[in-house]
């Protein structure tokens, strides 16, 4: 077995260190009837390199990549071009291969790594601190709306519409079982968001407003008047970004007013994974850090007073704390975290801006072509690089029409709120810089082709 | 920043440098590397656009104050993220034996594999028919886990180990509530990693702390007398983080279920059993596994992990959505649009998509390779290179357990017998400068200044020898008091670090510029 080192007689010299007749000795702490004898039947055996990546292959090839052929899919997970030295970078086997650095001296390209990460995200969020990831932004979401019940000690919480369905179906899991209350719906199809709505529902009981910018739909709105109303009234504003491009373009959730904003960070160096791992974003007012969930890495001196790195304020975690931690979260996202540092370091903030203008260009002009095929209309006022598609009928099986012309076009928001008939003819539709004008025309060709 | 071109510091002396300093404070191949926002620029950029950035009407919305973010061409950004890698210890460099951590080679072929564009460039929304390949590895996996388990179902979509532990815990809240009771307290050793405690607070139960034997074990008597229809269930860890089996797993299970609880095992131990020991045959509940752990998934410097759920038939109706199924057309996904139908007693949704699929084809192609012998034979030799170590060790450390019978996949010594004023830290510093990763320190909390080691199955008997004599000499250093430990380590890249400083006046982002 090529990954096992010990030969033959190294075993049986090191049962003789140990005093042991056989290995069966070492487990004879197991109940006799629960220790098996040969390897578990009817498994497979061990299997040499090439077969093992004959066989992956093979499956491989039975999904269709994105970059086979024009595809317009965003929902909370986008394709954006990742330089070639990103992957090569996070493939070092120093960053790969190591462990969460809890001993300093020999972890700060680690620790170093996660303070810039940190330091990145919360400029490009535009708060005070962020920290060293989450599991995702859905679990960032809840983990929010969490915090948001310690700090102002109340329970309510009121989710915008606009919300991700599947954060807010993450949401409503676990407020069954933790007694939170949320107050929630499914989107309606409007040119504008529901924040005004939002704005005159706070009350004295609302712990939290929770928005996403830009929003399922892919509309975006100045949230201060928003953020005004929820200090008015003792409550925080949570902010989403699920695409956090967008905020090279347009005025981040931190700049607006928003007390936490936590995100998705996939689009930045990540990819699409079909969907993990992914690197959650959590970041806050600085008056607030003690109360937030997970790892944060933090700038000190070593013996000598040289410049150096550590984690901190750990007695909020669970290592620690115990039953009493601000999460669970053990593990979260170093390697994606790096890879989103890199991407953004390469990028810098010229090519952030240019990406993110690039990206919002190129939506405009989908969105103009594909507003001239009959029986389309865009349903968004203002958008980034995803906007929402009026079609003449139920979107579902039109997409599944597209695909059988080679295009994977959008995502329907019959996929997304299966219950909601009036959404039904809903198609959301994300364009990035990989998207090219081939691959609209394309799409606006297929869709009259459908839609006639 | 700007950079002295003096050739002199006021600190050196004034013939230049001596022996133990340097200009640059560089030393040789250990280069210091600043941070990116005292090297980049606003205008710099390692990204190409063959095309302008268009005209944006976004009014009000447009961002225009500067935001902070400096930019590297290629070439600096590639030599300073190899620089940094260079300050970090990993398992590719040497033994990285941190207890209950399972730090094994990570076989590159899995990289390769999960870099395959049909896994790796795939939407999670995609329509089902373009995305058989990506279920089929998640049912693959999914078999594989349960067969090596013994047991009914796993919920795959669960991120990392206390997100697997939530799943379980929700599964046991969702039975109870089936059930029409209202249990509110999960019993958890005071030996428990720190997030089965607040996994069980997170989901809204109370915890109480089960007493251990003298030898590290669960106290099966006091724990069975506790038992009441107050109790939803305990959350146990089998092997033990002091590395011993429970024996009475079987026996505490029975009596968990005869009180009408239910059993969860915390499977970050599982590398010492996979392939051996099903946990089914003991009468689990619920047993997250660490993909990132047993199966080799990297940790990335902390992450990402994956932490499917193995369930027993009990609490199986209960798991979380989406979970893929197969049926004469092919693979689909359960979610909740047809959950009402197939799976209704699901107790939600714990994240967004369907997991952690790049650790999922990671995990599978390392199942593949070892297969069902392999997988036996990871566990045998993971526990043998334990036992060896323990029994190398246990007449200059205090081995706590070792009459407690064979460890298994870790051991557990503590600091007791060292000079006054040494601690397990000081060991811990002096193995860093002897080219070590140091075992967990201070780890589980039942014994006095622990030091859990665990050096997996994919460490060489030569490695393992050399690794006894460095901690021996260690040891033996901290015995006598050898002053020069204290201040140890001496050769990294840093000395040890001000955490106190660090905790009292939080500096969590850069502010020079």
């Amino acid at each position: 077995m090529r990954y096992l080192p010990l030969t033959p007689d190294d075993r049986a010299a090191m049962l003789a260190t140990i005093g042991a007749a056989s290995i069966d000795d070492l487990f004879a702490d197991v109940p006799a009837e629960a220790r098996l004898d040969g390897p578990i039947a009817g498994l497979p055996l061990h299997a040499g390199e090439l077969t093992v990546e004959r066989h992956m292959g093979a499956l491989a090839r039975r999904s269709r990549a994105a970059g086979d052929g024009p595809f317009f899919l965003g929902a909370g997970a986008y394709r954006h071009h990742v330089p070639a030295s990103v992957d090569h970078l996070i493939q070092r086997g120093e960053f790969l291969t190591a462990y969460t650095p809890y001993q300093p001296e020999i972890a700060q390209g680690t620790l170093q790594m996660l303070f810039e990460f940190q330091t990145q995200v919360a400029r490009l969020l535009g708060t005070d601190v962020a920290n060293a990831s989450m599991y995702d932004g859905s679990t960032a979401c809840w983990e929010a709306i969490v915090m948001a019940r310690r700090v102002t000690r109340r329970g309510k919480a009121l989710l915008s519409t606009g919300l991700h369905p599947h954060y807010r179906s993450v949401a409503r899991t676990m407020a069954k079982y933790t007694g939170d209350i949320l107050v929630d719906g499914d989107p309606a199809l409007e040119a504008d968001t529901d924040w005004a709505a939002l704005a005159a529902a706070v009350d004295e009981e609302t712990s939290c407003v929770v928005v996403q910018y830009p929003d399922i739909l892919g509309r975006i709105d100045d949230m201060r008047a928003l953020a005004a109303a929820c200090q008015a009234a003792g409550a925080l504003l949570v902010a989403v970004v699920t695409e956090p491009v967008a905020l090279g373009l347009i005025q981040s959730p931190g700049e607006m007013g928003a007390d936490i904003v936590v995100g998705e960070g996939q689009s930045l160096g990540v990819g699409l994974q079909f969907g993990g791992p992914y690197v959650g974003l959590f970041a806050c007012k600085a008056k607030y850090v003690r109360q937030m969930p997970g790892r944060l890495c933090g700038e000190t001196v070593d013996a000598h007073g040289k410049r150096g790195f550590v984690l901190t304020l750990s007695t909020r975690e669970q290592h620690i704390r115990r039953e009493k931690a601000t999460s669970n979260i053990c593990t979260n996202s170093g390697l994606c975290a790096l890879a989103f540092s890199i991407h953004m370091t390469l990028l810098g903030e010229a090519g952030l801006r240019r990406l993110a203008a690039i990206n919002h260009g190129r939506a405009k002009a989908a969105a103009t072509e594909l507003a001239k095929v009959p029986g389309v209309s865009v349903l968004n006022r203002g958008y980034f690089n995803e906007f929402t598609l009026l079609l003449s009928r139920e979107a579902r099986p039109v997409v599944h029409e597209l695909v059988e012309r080679g295009i994977l076009g959008g995502v329907s928001l019959g996929r997304l709120y299966p219950d909601s008939p009036v959404l039904a003819n809903g198609l959301v539709v994300a364009v990035t810089e990989t998207t090219t004008e081939a691959d609209v025309a394309t799409f606006a060709a297929a869709l009259q082709e459908v839609l006639a | 920043m700007a950079l002295n071109q003096s050739g002199w510091r006021p600190e050196m002396n004034a013939g230049g440098a001596d022996d133990t300093t340097t200009f640059t404070d560089n030393r040789a191949l250990m280069l210091e590397e600043p941070l990116i926002f005292e090297i980049g620029s606003a205008q710099t950029t390692g990204v190409d656009f063959d095309e302008d950035a268009p005209a944006a009407d976004l009014g009000a919305l447009a961002r225009s104050a500067p935001i902070g973010l400096p930019g590297l061409s290629e070439g600096e950004a590639v030599r300073h993220y190899t620089r940094l890698s260079r300050q970090n210890y990993a398992i590719d460099l040497g033994l990285f034996p941190l207890g209950s951590c399972t730090m094994k080679h990570n076989p590159r072929l899995n990289e390769k594999v999960a870099r395959m564009p049909g896994f790796a460039d795939v939407h999670p929304l995609q329509p089902q028919e373009t995305v058989q390949g990506a279920y089929a590895v998640i049912h693959e996996l999914a078999e594989w886990l349960v067969t090596l388990t013994g047991m009914h179902a796993v919920a795959m979509s669960p991120k990392a180990g206390a997100h697997g532990e939530l799943c379980g815990v929700l599964c046991i809240k969702a039975a109870l509530e089936a059930r029409g009771e209202d249990r509110r307290i999960l019993l958890v050793p005071e030996s428990a990693h720190g997030t089965n405690p607040a996994t069980a607070a997170f989901a809204g139960f109370t915890v109480e702390d089960i007493p251990a034997t003298a030898e590290g074990r669960v106290d099966l008597a006091a724990l069975t007398a506790r038992l009441g229809p107050d109790i939803a269930g305990v959350m146990i860890t089998n092997p033990n983080t002091c590395g011993l089996f429970e024996r009475d797993m079987k026996a505490i299970s029975d009596a968990v279920h005869a009180a009408g609880g239910y059993v969860y095992c915390d499977g970050a131990n599982f590398n010492a059993i996979v392939g051996r020991v099903r946990p089914g045959d003991l009468g689990v509940d619920a047993m997250h596994i660490n993909l990132h752990k047993t199966f080799s998934t990297p940790h990335g410097g902390g992450g990402p992990g994956s932490g499917p759920v193995v369930l027993s038939a009990a609490l199986a109706p209960f798991a979380p959505l989406p979970f893929v199924t197969r049926d004469a057309d092919g693979f689909r996904l359960i979610e909740e649009e047809n959950a009402g139908e197939h799976h209704p007693d699901s107790f939600g949704r714990m994240t967004a998509f369907h997991g952690q699929m790049g650790m999922f084809t990671r995990a599978l192609a390392y199942i593949l390779s070892h297969g069902a012998d392999g997988l036996k034979q990871v566990a045998e030799d993971a526990v043998l290179n334990a036992n060896y170590l323990l029994r190398s060790l246990e007449d200059v450390l205090d081995a706590p357990f070792a009459a407690s019978g064979p460890c298994m996949h870790e051991a557990l010594f503590t600091d007791d017998g060292l000079a006054e004023g040494f601690s397990t830290l000081d060991v811990a510093k002096g193995l860093i400068d002897e080219g070590y990763h140091p075992m967990t320190v201070f780890f589980p909390l039942v014994v006095h200044g622990a030091m859990l080691i665990e050096p997996t199955e994919t460490e060489s008997k030569a490695v393992l020898d050399q690794f006894i004599g460095a901690l021996r000499s260690v040891v033996l250093r901290a015995k006598n008091g050898d002053p020069a430990l204290k201040s140890a380590p001496h050769f990294a890249p840093r000395a040890r670090l001000d955490e106190t400083l660090a905790a009292r006046k939080p500096v969590l982002s850069w502010s020079g510029d």
